[in-house]
């Protein structure tokens, strides 16, 4: 039942906010009323779930066999915590930012972005194969419009690589790798330990392994990592929490639940050459955070900082030691906070003072002290750096690769984290420490209240999740159980 | 009692109102009512026809008590009761829908023809799929050819003309086709009775006249079903005719010369002889194949919307005869799903372009510009259909590619998978390239504003729409229905 409303109550949204269209004050007070609710209800799913329940709900039979089913087992239950927890944070920091910046449509913007939400959760419970794919889908579809939101050429090339991207990996390689597993399984049902061991063997486990690592997308493996950057022309509350967090999270969440429950960890040990699979990670990793130093472009370069910190994530499956999938959920959690604060930022410097390159950033530390605070927070936590969250991830990252004796693995880690403080201490020194240019006139304080109140928050959260990181651990700790 | 002669009433109601509906003449309004009541009595009919055989029966009726082998007899099984099912129910929201849309498109006084055709068209469709006689089938498939022949004719076009008359030389030779291979058939077993014709099919053995009847047939159903590379009249006979009649030939027509396949393939040939004997499907795939590829391919390249639903209408028919071609239940069960399928989303998409079309007056995609604001409902059953075509989850078109792709990953052609995608892939692309237009191009200043489309577009449009999300959604009917006829296609000897 609960599951239930939490898909609905989005949707439920989209009514609301449709009805609502002519009152602004209205439409988004209902949509904040809404991701309340929906916090709501995921936390008292979260307190089921902490104490060893499985909630279960099939909704209907699609084909024979095939069921729209949904199962909430703690790694969902932990990505649809994140995304609760910040929907209404990000419907404040929307309020602030749409009307900062007196964008069109924001209606349309609104019911889109409620249909995204439905979709994550949708991706979150799923209880089997086909259900995952289908809010994939829909996930993907609903944010189409978000990023193409501004409707000019920009906007519409950036809207073509991304659904053209997204829509051919899934459709060309997730689609098939799902069929093939339903051939050989005779189900797609997510269960502990996996449904293909003794279905499967060879190098067909690697070429299947591939097929989803690909197929999924969203993860922003390299080299179909295009979109992700692509995506940045949208509005920077979509950036923010849908491309850090709630469609790229479905996307390295995807993986890790391939990895555990259709596969599980000891088959995919036997495949021959699952050493790849670890390199493709820590190439995207590198690779990742390589570009990333040469962007100029604030949005561009988180997003690059994204796409390498998913591999960590995806890196944290593929070595398949139980600390590292432990240090994966762990990481899904702080990149989701120490990210949607960066982007946050980024979007509160656009909006008080229009910039938008990093070069620009000289000494909008004083103009601006709560953004370039939380930016601050939320940098250390991609480095790693504590007192944020991004330290306790890495840590077991770090922990799982030691545990398999990969110390390539160990090797790449440390040296993306160089790489992370390479491209992020800059910006922060250049904030704080340099002068403001002698040319820039214009004067601008902080954004508007909504927005830094939003941003204070999800800093605050990646301090937390450093110092009280027990109840979280609980719950990830029933993964590998 | 009158539930007794359920299978001649199928056929004989709109084969009679047809010239009724000519006689009405001026009174076109009055036309157009009897008509769409017409369908609506066909779908009751097709619906209580399904409903007698949804288990697996079979109903048997000898036309003017003339017993079979000697009388035409009736047969309905799953198989065409789901054919009869898919044009009965395509007519009813098609009759409706014709009045508003015909007013820009055809000529007042050539509006009665226009009803008489189409109830001919659909008689004929009716009949074919009904019919347990070789023969009657062959006079029913010129019925129905004749009057669509007449009905793309009658678009306003000039070269809708000769659109017609391509397809009306394809058409007949491939009718000619089917009559010489019906009378090989007939001179080899004396009978034109389908079920006779099986049973005797079976004692002939080797023999080079039933190969060439096969052969004969194949090629001239293979030009009425459009299959690959016997398509040429489709695309612009689909182009031209107006947009009601392209919207009810793409969704039934095809689907009926699919079905016709099936039937002579599968219960008069029988599976053993057709695939064992003659290895069709080395035919069948890569035609299939090369359809799906080729003619996603040049869709991509139309400026005119309804020429590139023709084309995507080939690529489709491709799945379908890559899915007879696996030789399994599953590839057969994916074949009907498809038929059943495709009718839903292209119905649904010539549809919302015939909504267009009634507004802008052509389907050019350079002047569909911006309309997305102005004609919210029609594009959005647009993009509905152009979800359903690309084959997105939720959507019918997800279950056709489902079962598709399981019956090539069942006989290990993952090569038959992987084209298989790329087509959805491509369709991809030309949905795409119309959503793009119609949502992100500004609305040039100089181009006329236009409103929405009239409910009696809409209402019609948006119920093909939810069907498509509703059999999608929920497969079990069309997949139980499609399997246990597939299944009983392979089991009959």
């Amino acid at each position: 039942m609960l599951i239930f409303l939490a898909l609905a109550l989005p949707l439920c949204g989209v009514i609301g906010v449709s009805i609502c269209r002519r009152n602004p004050n209205l439409r988004e007070g209902f949509t904040l009323v809404v991701s309340m609710t929906l916090l709501f209800v995921v936390l008292q799913l979260l307190s089921l779930v902490m104490a060893g329940a499985r909630p279960e709900l099939i909704l209907l039979e699609m084909l024979p066999g095939v069921e729209l089913r949904f199962k909430i087992e703690p790694l969902g239950m932990v990505f649809a915590t994140v995304a609760a927890i910040l929907w209404p944070i990000n419907s404040l920091y929307s309020i602030g930012y749409m009307r900062g910046n007196e964008e069109s449509h924001q209606t349309r913007f609104y019911i889109f972005f409620a249909v995204a939400i439905a979709a994550a959760m949708g991706v979150a419970f799923s209880g089997n194969l086909v259900t995952l794919f289908v809010f994939y889908e829909v996930l993907t579809l609903s944010t189409f419009p978000l990023v193409a939101h501004k409707g000019n050429k920009m906007a519409m090339l950036g809207g073509r690589t991304y659904l053209g991207i997204l829509l051919f990996t899934s459709i060309g390689l997730l689609l098939p790798a799902i069929i093939w597993t339903w051939t050989l399984a005779g189900t797609t049902n997510f269960i502990p330990g996996g449904i293909l061991t003794g279905h499967i063997e060879g190098g067909a486990i690697t070429l299947l392994a591939l097929l989803y690592l690909f197929g999924i997308g969203k993860a922003a493996l390299m080299p179909i990592h295009r979109w992700l950057p692509a995506a940045m022309v949208a509005p920077t509350p979509v950036s923010a929490l849908l491309h850090a967090v709630a469609v790229v999270k479905a996307g390295v969440f995807s993986i890790v639940k391939v990895m555990v429950y259709v596969f599980g960890l000891d088959l995919i040990n036997q495949a021959p050459g699952a050493d790849w699979l670890m390199w493709i990670a820590c190439f995207t990793l590198i690779a990742a955070s390589l570009i990333a130093l040469r962007q100029d472009n604030l949005k561009k370069r988180l997003a690059y900082s994204t796409i390498s910190q998913l591999a960590y994530v995806v890196l944290g499956a593929v070595l398949l030691a139980p600390l590292s999938i432990t240090g994966a959920a762990l990481h899904i959690m702080a990149h989701a906070f120490g990210k949607i604060t960066l982007f946050f930022a980024a979007g509160s410097i656009y909006t008080s003072s229009k910039k938008t390159e990093v070069s620009q950033l000289d000494g909008i530390g004083r103009r601006m002290p709560y953004t370039m605070t939380a930016f601050s927070i939320g940098a250390l936590s991609m480095i790693g750096i504590p007192p944020t969250a991004g330290f306790i991830s890495k840590w077991y990252l770090l922990m799982g690769a030691f545990q398999v004796q990969q110390l390539a693995a160990v090797t790449v880690i440390v040296a993306s984290t160089l790489l992370n403080a390479c491209y992020f201490i800059p910006i922060i020194y250049a904030a704080w420490f340099k002068r403001e240019s002698s040319e820039a006139i214009l004067k601008y304080g902080e954004a508007p209240w909504p927005v830094v109140t939003a941003l204070c928050m999800t800093a605050g959260l990646t301090l937390l999740l450093f110092f009280f990181p027990g109840r979280p651990f609980e719950l990830i700790q029933q993964i590998s159980t | 009692m009158i539930s007794h002669h359920l299978p001649a009433l199928q056929v004989v109601v709109p084969l009679l109102a047809a010239p009724l509906c000519f006689l009405l003449g001026r009174y076109r309004r009055l036309g157009w009512i009897l008509s769409t009541l017409v369908s609506w009595l066909c779908l009751l009919i097709a619906l209580q026809l399904a409903y007698q055989v949804v288990d697996g029966g079979q109903i048997h009726y000898a036309f003017g008590g003339w017993a079979p082998p000697w009388g035409i007899e009736y047969r309905v099984d799953q198989l065409n009761a789901l054919v009869l099912l898919i044009v009965s129910g395509i007519a009813a929201v098609m009759f409706p829908y014709s009045w508003n849309s015909i007013q820009n498109e055809v000529d007042p006084e050539q509006q009665p023809l226009f009803f008489t055709c189409m109830l001919l068209c659909l008689a004929g469709l009716l009949g074919i799929t009904i019919t347990g006689d070789a023969f009657n089938l062959f006079v029913l498939l010129e019925i129905s050819s004749l009057s669509t022949y007449t009905l793309i004719s009658l678009g306003r076009d000039r070269r809708a003309l000769t659109a017609s008359f391509q397809y009306l030389i394809m058409g007949t030779i491939g009718a000619t086709f089917i009559l010489i291979g019906v009378g090989i058939l007939y001179m080899l077993t004396g009978t034109l009775n389908m079920a006779d014709l099986s049973d005797r099919i079976g004692n002939i053995g080797e023999s080079r006249a039933l190969q060439a009847g096969f052969g004969f047939l194949i090629v001239g159903i293979g030009l009425k079903l459009a299959m690959f590379p016997l398509h040429l009249w489709l695309p612009n006979a689909y182009a031209f005719a107006p947009s009601v009649v392209s919207a009810f030939i793409a969704a039934t027509a095809t689907k009926v010369a699919v079905y016709v396949m099936v039937r002579y393939l599968f219960t008069i040939f029988g599976p053993e002889f057709s695939f064992s004997a003659m290895n069709i499907h080395w035919l069948f795939i890569p035609a299939g194949l090369i359809a799906v590829l080729f003619t996603s391919i040049v869709a991509l390249f139309q400026r005119d919307i309804k020429r590139m639903l023709a084309y995507s209408s080939v690529a489709q028919i491709g799945y379908m005869l890559v899915g007879i071609g696996l030789v399994s239940t599953t590839g057969l069960t994916a074949a009907l799903l498809h038929l059943f399928n495709h009718a839903l989303m292209k119905g649904a998409l010539f549809l919302s372009m015939g909504a267009v079309c009634y507004r802008l007056g052509n389907t050019l995609i350079d002047n569909m510009d911006g309309i997305g604001r102005q004609m919210p409902w029609t594009m959005g059953a647009f993009v509905a259909g152009g979800l359903s075509i690309i084959g997105v989850p939720l959507t019918v078109g997800f279950i056709s590619k489902w079962y598709l792709i399981l019956a090539a990953l069942e006989q290990g052609w993952w090569p038959v998978a992987v084209i298989v995608l790329l087509g959805s892939l491509i369709a991809v692309i030309y949905v795409w390239r119309v959503v793009e237009a119609a949502y992100l191009h500004q609305r040039p200043d100089q181009a006329k504003t236009v409103k929405e489309a009239p409910a009696s577009l809409l209402v019609p449009t948006w119920i093909l729409v939810l069907a498509n999300f509703y059999f999608g959604i929920d497969a079990s009917f069309t997949v139980g229905f499609t399997s246990s006829a597939a299944t009983t296609l392979f089991g009959a000897p």
